[in-house]
């Protein structure tokens, strides 16, 4: 496999005497989607939220590129290619689709000093928003107020405004969650299309879904990692198994 | 509304604007002249209250600082030059802002609306103690300033025509400056931090850059205001950076609805129209004014800007309660559902505290 | 400066900060168990005040005064509460600043229609209208140390109501979780109303305090709120402890800075309070 893109070493979160992650360590590498599995409470949003920069970890490293980023805010590692979607929808409601992904796009060549340009006529920016929200299936919908999209094109516009900021590195925190099993089905589809080009973290409920996609998982168990190899490994790991998966599970 | 019935609107009212002088009184010019003054400041706090989502409860600051320079800036026995007088208490307001913007963006929510008014109010004790302002009585201005150029005076603010076609020009630069501004790619990331400032950041923008930026250039057009306020009315007082001031422009931001140039225009009309009505009508006109905002706070959630809207929202749920054959008016009034809630009047403003 | 004049400005720092406290503590109980940004807490000082004079001059007595002067404004409080706050919860900040800023403009007017817009003087109570003397030409008011008493009073019996009482239980599970409160079962309107009405009575009851020292003079409320704002800034909201020590903090900035820098006199609060700002932008006690 290649070198890795970002690597988490021994991060440990502790929110006053609760760890609520101990010695995580992952690899993400380009062409590959690593799934993180666990119980509520496990620490998957505290992972990717150290990962991200939303949150500043008590102690371990994260190395992007070969380069330790963990002091970094959460505005910098975007800016050099880290990109997430958020667990409960966080988009600007009140904008359009496009202008949602435009901003997203912006980002990447912000160019603040052009104060008597009209920020809609600088092309590379609305083209590249605009490839965005193909890319994601959104393609038709540029001109909907956000706020007013189902469920399902939310989730859809926050996986396309992080595609808009060209990140190399996708941490998508729960993109299925509150889907119907056709949109689910979409988001695979799109998911799988993504890692083609780009290395990708999920944190993700629905089994299905994460054995369809995944070439690792890693298990998490309240803020510690359990186990972690490629999907078949952890289906056939009795600790999985009896911690996670429970008796009557299914895989 | 269509873009282009907005356009002929404005346009008609720059007619008005430039024709005026020659249906009013000289007294009624000069109050036009300082309500287009008052409209640079409104516009100016706009741009930090409805289009990022900064409360400020200071912003009078920057105009008493650029009012205190021009004053400071003109000698005892003669006229500053405007063409010099004008960019340097700009930029003392936008220098201002920038230091005080440096302190107070690191807070949010409640914490910045009480930062904002105490560095205005530490701005005020600068002029009201220190010998730099003459204390509270403030100074003034002997000279307009002279806008001649190598000896050529293309105007004169002394003639008091001149100055107000100076201001409505000075109005109208600063709206289609602005204007221009918001639809730039720094005018859309401010709109983006108001309303969700957490995104902007996970999307790579460092917000406190922008609000920074947004607030020195907050300060710099109230510093427009604040010279031309000077210049117009000819002495300067502490009173012009106190909290009374800052607490004026924001309720005529807010009776114009924020968040659009032309209403903040029109809040300075409004607020100045109210107070010359009410002081007509009383020594305490501010007890009615004080009565109007808290009755409008409790009862109109919105402010006047939201009223149309309101209005056809309650006529819609009216009308979709009432079946094809509708009863007579009284008994329609028993069925009619209350009225709905009214959409929170500035909902993309965070509630400070209990935010993470 | 010798050790008397010392002594003497250490004494007003005292009494000076703690009656700050008085006003503060409301504020930020109010701040940080309903959210509210109230900008007419000011005026309530302003009308403990006025109240001294008036009340004083029917009754005589300041102590009679305040006798009769905490519970009327206890009642204000609640009044108030139930009349406009109450509709605030839910409100936006910005709201709640033009509510509260509508209701100073009516404060003020009130008090210039009812009496006046003069500068007015109130006596201190016979009883403690005594100086203690320190030196051969110096002496210290007796009034000014039964301030700081009385202050030193209220604050440890505040912080025996929030650690000790069921109120005080109620109050603190109030500030953090709103929800859990209404589940244990705890009328939070009720909660609120009095939390609300106890910061009128600390504000009024500064204001009456004051009022002999002091005079009593329009405006006299701005300026206090705005210090309140800073000793709740520097406190951190919703903290009465911190609320204590930052006003002890800017009574000191004050007085001494009015001694050392008189030209800066009316700067040396903000400084403080810009370094606090630098150092730790959401005040020193600030919780979780």
């Amino acid at each position: 496999m290649s070198e890795a893109m970002l690597v988490a070493d021994k991060l440990t979160r502790r929110f006053g005497g609760l760890a609520a992650n101990q010695d995580v360590c992952l690899e993400l590498h380009r062409g590959a989607l690593h799934a993180l599995l666990g119980p509520n409470g496990a620490g998957k949003s505290t992972c990717i939220n150290m990962l991200s920069g939303d949150l500043p970890p008590s102690s371990g490293r994260i190395v992007f590129g070969g380069r330790d980023i963990s002091t970094l805010t959460a505005a910098q590692r975007s800016r050099i290619g880290i990109g997430r979607s958020y667990q409960r929808t966080n988009i600007f409601p009140g904008f359009t689709v496009l202008e949602n992904c435009r901003l997203a796009a912006q980002s990447r060549n912000p160019r603040p000093w052009k104060i008597f340009t009209d920020a809609l006529r600088l092309s590379d920016t609305v083209t590249r928003a605009e490839a965005a929200i193909a890319e994601a299936g959104l393609a038709g919908r540029e001109g909907r107020v956000a706020g007013t999209l189902s469920h399902g094109e939310q989730r859809q516009l926050e996986i396309a405004m992080v595609l808009a900021t060209d990140a190399q590195v996708l941490l998508l925190d729960e993109p299925l969650a509150g889907m119907g099993s056709e949109e689910s089905a979409q988001m695979v589809e799109l998911l799988k299309g993504l890692k083609a080009r780009r290395a990708i973290l999920l944190v993700e409920h629905d089994m299905d879904a994460v054995f369809a996609v995944a070439d690792t998982i890693t298990v998490m168990v309240n803020g510690l990692v359990l186990a972690s190899g490629a999907p078949e490994a952890i289906r056939a790991n009795p600790d999985v198994q009896q911690a996670y998966l429970g008796e009557g599970a299914h895989v | 509304m269509d873009s282009r019935i907005a356009l002929v609107l404005k346009l008609v009212a720059l007619a008005g604007l430039l024709a005026f002088p020659a249906f009013g009184s000289p007294f009624y010019v000069e109050m036009l002249a300082k309500i287009l003054v008052l409209a640079i400041f409104a516009m100016s706090l706009d741009l930090l209250v409805g289009f990022t989502g900064l409360v400020s409860l200071g912003h009078a600051a920057f105009f008493g600082v650029a009012a205190y320079a021009v004053a400071l800036l003109t000698p005892k026995y003669d006229p500053a030059s405007l063409w010099l007088a004008l960019p340097l208490s700009v930029l003392g307001a936008a220098a201002a802002a920038f230091v005080i913007g440096l302190f107070v963006l690191r807070t949010k929510g409640i914490y910045f609306i009480m930062v904002t008014l105490a560095f205005a109010q530490m701005a005020y004790y600068v002029f009201h103690d220190t010998a730099l302002g003459g204390g509270s009585d403030g100074i003034y201005l002997n000279f307009k300033p002279d806008a001649s150029i190598a000896g050529w005076a293309p105007f004169s603010l002394d003639e008091p025509m001149h100055l107000y076609y100076f201001i409505v020009f000075a109005m109208v630069a600063v709206f289609v400056f602005l204007t221009l501004v918001l639809r730039s790619p720094f005018g859309k990331v401010l709109v983006g931090i108001r309303s969700n400032e957490h995104r902007m950041q996970s999307l790579g923008y460092a917000t406190f850059r922008y609000k920074l930026a947004a607030f020195t250039l907050a300060g710099a057009l109230a510093g427009v205001a604040g010279f031309l306020y000077a210049v117009l009315f000819g002495f300067v007082t502490p009173e012009y950076l106190s909290w009374h001031q800052s607490g004026n422009v924001l309720m005529m931001v807010i009776l114009g609805g924020m968040g659009n140039l032309a209403g903040a225009v029109i809040g300075a009309f409004a607020f100045v129209g109210l107070q010359e009505f009410f002081a007509g009508m009383t020594k305490h006109w501010q007890l009615l004014m004080g009565g109007v905002i808290v009755l409008a706070v409790l009862f109109l959630p919105g402010g006047i800007a939201a009223l149309p809207r309101r209005l056809a929202a309650a006529r819609e749920a009216r009308r979709a309660a009432l079946p094809p054959d509708a009863p007579p008016p009284a008994a329609r009034k028993a069925a009619a559902p209350a009225t709905p809630p009214a959409p929170p009047m500035i909902g993309k403003m965070k509630q400070g505290v209990n935010h993470v | 400066m010798d050790l008397v004049t010392f002594l003497i400005q250490i004494l007003n720092a005292l009494q000076y900060g703690l009656l700050l406290f008085l006003v503060a503590s409301g504020l930020t109980l109010v701040f940080g168990i309903m959210g509210i940004i109230n900008l007419a807490h000011g005026s309530f000082y302003m009308v403990g005040a006025y109240m001294a004079f008036v009340l004083t001059g029917m009754t005589g007595n300041l102590m009679l005064t305040i006798a009769l002067g905490i519970p009327l404004a206890f009642a204000f409080g609640a009044l108030l509460e139930w009349l406009l706050f109450a509709h605030l919860y839910k409100r936006d900040h910005l709201e709640q600043v033009l509510l509260t800023y509508g209701l100073i403009l009516i404060f003020e007017e009130l008090r210039s229609l009812a009496v006046g817009d003069d500068v007015h003087g109130v006596a201190v109570p016979a009883l403690f209208s005594a100086s203690i003397p320190l030196s051969d030409t110096l002496s210290y008011p007796v009034y000014r140390i039964v301030i700081s008493v009385v202050c030193l009073l209220l604050a440890g019996g505040l912080w025996w109501l929030m650690k000790r009482t069921r109120l005080g239980m109620m109050i603190r599970a109030g500030s953090h979780d709103r929800d859990m409160v209404q589940s244990l079962g705890i009328d939070i309107n009720l909660l609120y109303r009095t939390v609300f009405a106890l910061g009128v009575a600390l504000a009024a009851l500064a204001g009456m305090l004051a009022a002999p020292i002091s005079s009593v003079y329009p405006g006299m409320g701005g300026s206090v709120l705005i210090i309140s704002f800073v000793i709740v800034v520097i406190g951190g909201i919703g903290s009465v402890w911190g609320a204590l020590v930052a006003a002890l903090l800017i009574g000191f900035a004050d007085t001494f800075g009015k001694v050392l820098l008189p030209e800066f006199a009316g700067l040396a609060v903000y400084l403080v309070m810009a370094a606090v700002l630098l150092w730790r932008p959401e005040g020193i006690f600030k919780k979780g």
